[in-house]
């Protein structure tokens, strides 16, 4: 750690740390942000190349951002860097979005809960409230009162404009307004409200005749504010708000926000609901790749290969059923463990869940798989190269299909999973067929991770004795991941020693996904913008929380 | 009188007494003989082969795509029919929460649909708000910009809580009275009144 610090040093000489915490965390002004952010990146020594969180914050005295960086060449490590807005009342921030693409829609949202401008962004609209919202509702001086932003039911105008900040030579910073599409282009609007965007997105979709030139996604059909409605809630009521983001990857985010919170109290987990937990997890995953399998066949137009999907996926929310009393939202885990011991059926249907997926799985492949259509419209189809999908920090399924091995169960096992075997799943292709490979096998491998552990589930407690009844977190900010079903899921926690969070930030994998359309969609057919989105596998509102 | 439907018993329904005094009260006036058969007719067809739009936002659809698949399968009722166009659905079913940036979409689709149309909300943000009803841009209940008929609660709802919900909106089908203006209709100058900046795109 001291090499970073010294080779920060060297670049940036302005540059303070922070030790102590989870991670080095590095302050540095505004100014010199932009130069250090391209160093990180391209230096070989450091090699930040993934972007891993953008966090906008608001200290009361000043606002800022924390951008989370890994490096995935130099064992996966992780600093934090802290840029503060040099002017509060009119608070800018030079942007990274040139730097790690994947901060273009990150920056955004940052823009639209804080109100920070990003100087040099291409693209400085709203994320996810109305273009005529009024306040930036994320920070504290927020004034919440209905009468400010009624329930309007005019639609947005001037939804083509958009800005962007630019310095000149006298520091001073310019608005320089744009147009997202231009005059002449022929734009088809999709959605919002549409099945095969797989929830409410809205895509407008530039075409020259059948190819597409340009999406430009629009996200906010389903934000419920889950980020500011943590903040006046305790712990123990936020976690119902993960199993309602992500509700095909329920257990795997729940997970997470636990993990977040007891490594925070510094709490052991007893290893029965340890081993509890990473089944619940994979059984989550077989579920959600099955509903995915299910959903793309449907979106190509082979209804039969839905039905083969969902009837396996009832057997496992009929598991879910008898040990969580739910089918979906199941609030299994809570703070210190699970709820609930498991069923005493629960052993026996794993068991007969296990005996039938191979079987099972050859009949999807028979079915879908080798199917000349299927194949047709999914190969070569939504090109990312490696190199894009960490740039754009596409994780998960998605990620793996651009042979990017980026599992979080195997970079930072948590939970478990250090001592379990199983394979990560990695593909060449490049394209749709090659996530839906992927998903495919993430299958085969998550029934390998029950059947070494449904016969090994311990005895023991089910939840940690030492939980505090009141639960409070020491003063500071904790970042937490897991491999939830579309790839790394984050939880950031920044705690005043209040029994409510200070701010709860979820760094959710869908989000980057649709980060990424644009470049995935470009010179393909529209027909195609379907099969790339269901490949890609986004769940709305987990983008839009 | 009893409404009957042919999916389920009379008496497993829980609120028979409501309904049968709504029904008295409509007949009040008596029916005529030949309107009243011809209504009849008309809301067996309707009930039976109920087409919905599926207005699904977040984690109430997925419960609805169960329903169907094989192992519940909506066929059986006549609901399968899962339009995508509002020109051809019977009802909305709005499953999942509603915010601000959704409510002009979602109350264009209503007006689109075409009459007679039903509203089911479905789930706990449908109904209410559900637990972001404190939320800054969220809609606390579909009804705030829709006339909802029937309402579902769950979080999500199981299917056959789906499926009780359902049979509801048949049952009051059957007591509906097609002819005689009973039903919400909305005049084309009362819709224009209403949205005042609709009628040059219109007219």
């Amino acid at each position: 750690m001291s090499d970073i610090k010294e080779i920060i040093s060297g670049i940036c000489p302005e540059a303070t740390f922070v030790e102590g915490g989870e991670q080095l965390q590095v302050i540095v002004p505004d100014a010199k942000w932009h130069d250090l952010a391209l160093q990180l990146r391209d230096d070989r020594r450091l090699n930040f190349d993934v972007l891993t969180a953008v966090v906008g914050m608001d200290w009361k005295d000043s606002l800022g951002v924390i951008y989370y960086l890994t490096s995935t060449s130099n064992n996966w490590d992780m600093i934090q860097v802290k840029v503060t807005a040099p002017d509060m009342k009119d608070p800018y921030i030079h942007t990274v979005s040139d730097i790690w693409k994947v901060a273009n829609f990150q920056e955004r949202e940052v823009y639209d809960f804080f109100g920070i401008r990003f100087i040099n962004h291409p693209d400085m609209r709203r994320m996810f409230l109305r273009n005529d919202w009024k306040g930036h509702p994320l920070r504290k001086d927020y004034d919440a009162d209905p009468a400010k932003n009624p329930i309007r039911l005019d639609d947005e105008v001037n939804e083509d404009d958009t800005c962007s900040y630019v310095e000149d030579g006298n520091g001073k910073i310019k608005k320089v307004p744009g147009k997202v599409f231009n005059e002449d282009e022929y734009v088809v609007n999709f959605g919002p409200q549409h099945p095969s965007t797989h929830g409410v997105m809205r895509m407008r979709t530039s075409v020259d005749g059948e190819t597409i030139k340009k999406v430009d996604m629009m996200s906010g059909y389903i934000h419920r504010g889950i980020e500011k409605l943590c903040e006046g809630l305790g712990y123990p009521q936020i976690l119902h708000f993960t199993d309602r983001m992500d509700y095909m990857s329920a257990h795997q985010n729940r997970h997470c926000l636990c993990l977040c919170i007891e490594k925070a109290l510094g709490l052991e987990v007893p290893r029965r609901a340890q081993v509890i937990r990473v089944m619940m997890d994979e059984l989550m995953r077989i579920s959600s790749h099955l509903l995915a399998f299910g959903c793309t066949a449907m979106d190509l137009g082979a209804t039969t290969a839905f039905f083969y999907g969902f009837r396996e996926r009832e057997q496992v929310l009929d598991i879910f059923e008898k040990t969580c009393g739910a089918r979906m939202s199941m609030n299994y885990n809570v703070i210190g463990g699970v709820i609930a011991d498991i069923h005493p059926d629960f052993v026996k249907d794993v068991k007969a869940l296990l005996a039938i997926m191979p079987e099972r799985l050859k009949e999807y492949h028979k079915l879908f798989t080798g199917n000349v259509i299927a194949r047709n419209r999914l190969e070569k189809v939504g090109h990312l190269s490696k190199e894009d999908a960490i740039n754009y920090a596409i994780t998960g399924p998605s990620g793996r299909g651009s042979n990017w091995s980026c599992d979080c169960r195997k970079v930072h096992p948590y939970s478990v999973y250090g001592e379990l075997q199983f394979e990560e799943c990695l593909e060449t292709g490049c394209d749709s067929f090659a996530r839906y490979m992927v998903r495919m096998r993430e299958i085969e491998q998550s029934c390998r991770i029950l059947e070494q552990l449904v016969d090994n589930i311990p005895e023991g407690d089910i939840r940690a004795l030492n939980v505090p009844k009141v639960v409070k977190l020491p003063v500071g900010h904790w970042y937490q991941q897991v491999e939830a079903s579309r790839g790394t899921f984050g939880v950031f926690i920044e705690s005043d020693g209040t029994k409510n969070p200070y701010r709860v930030h979820f760094q959710s994998p869908c989000f980057n996904l649709i980060g990424v359309m644009d470049l995935c969609c470009q010179g393909y057919m529209i027909a195609d913008l379907i099969t790339i989105g269901a490949a890609l596998d986004f769940v709305i509102p987990d983008i839009d929380r | 009188m009893e409404v009957k439907i042919k999916s389920m018993k009379h008496e497993d329904f829980k609120d028979n007494e409501y309904i049968d005094k709504l029904v008295e009260e409509l007949n009040a006036s008596g029916a005529n003989v030949a309107v009243g058969n011809l209504n009849k007719l008309i809301n067996w067809g309707i009930s039976n082969s109920l087409w919905p739009l599926c207005f699904g936002t977040s984690c109430c659809a997925i419960e609805f795509m169960s329903l169907g698949a094989a192992r519940y399968d909506m066929a059986r009722f006549g609901f399968e029919v899962a339009r995508n166009s509002p020109r051809q659905a019977d009802y909305i079913m709005v499953q999942g929460t509603i915010v601000h940036r959704m409510a002009p979409a979602m109350r264009r689709l209503y007006e689109q649909l075409a009459e007679p149309k039903y509203v089911i909300a479905c789930g706990g943000c449908a109904v209410s708000g559900g637990p972001f009803k404190n939320s800054y841009c969220v809609v606390p209940g579909v009804d705030k910009i829709l006339p909802v008929d029937v309402y579902i609660p769950g979080c999500p709802p199981r299917p056959e809580a789906f499926f009780y919900g359902l049979m509801q909106l048949q049952r009051k089908i059957k007591v509906q009275k097609f002819f005689g203006g009973v039903n919400r209709k909305e005049k084309r100058e009362e819709f224009f009144a209403a949205h005042p900046e609709e009628r040059g795109q219109l007219s």
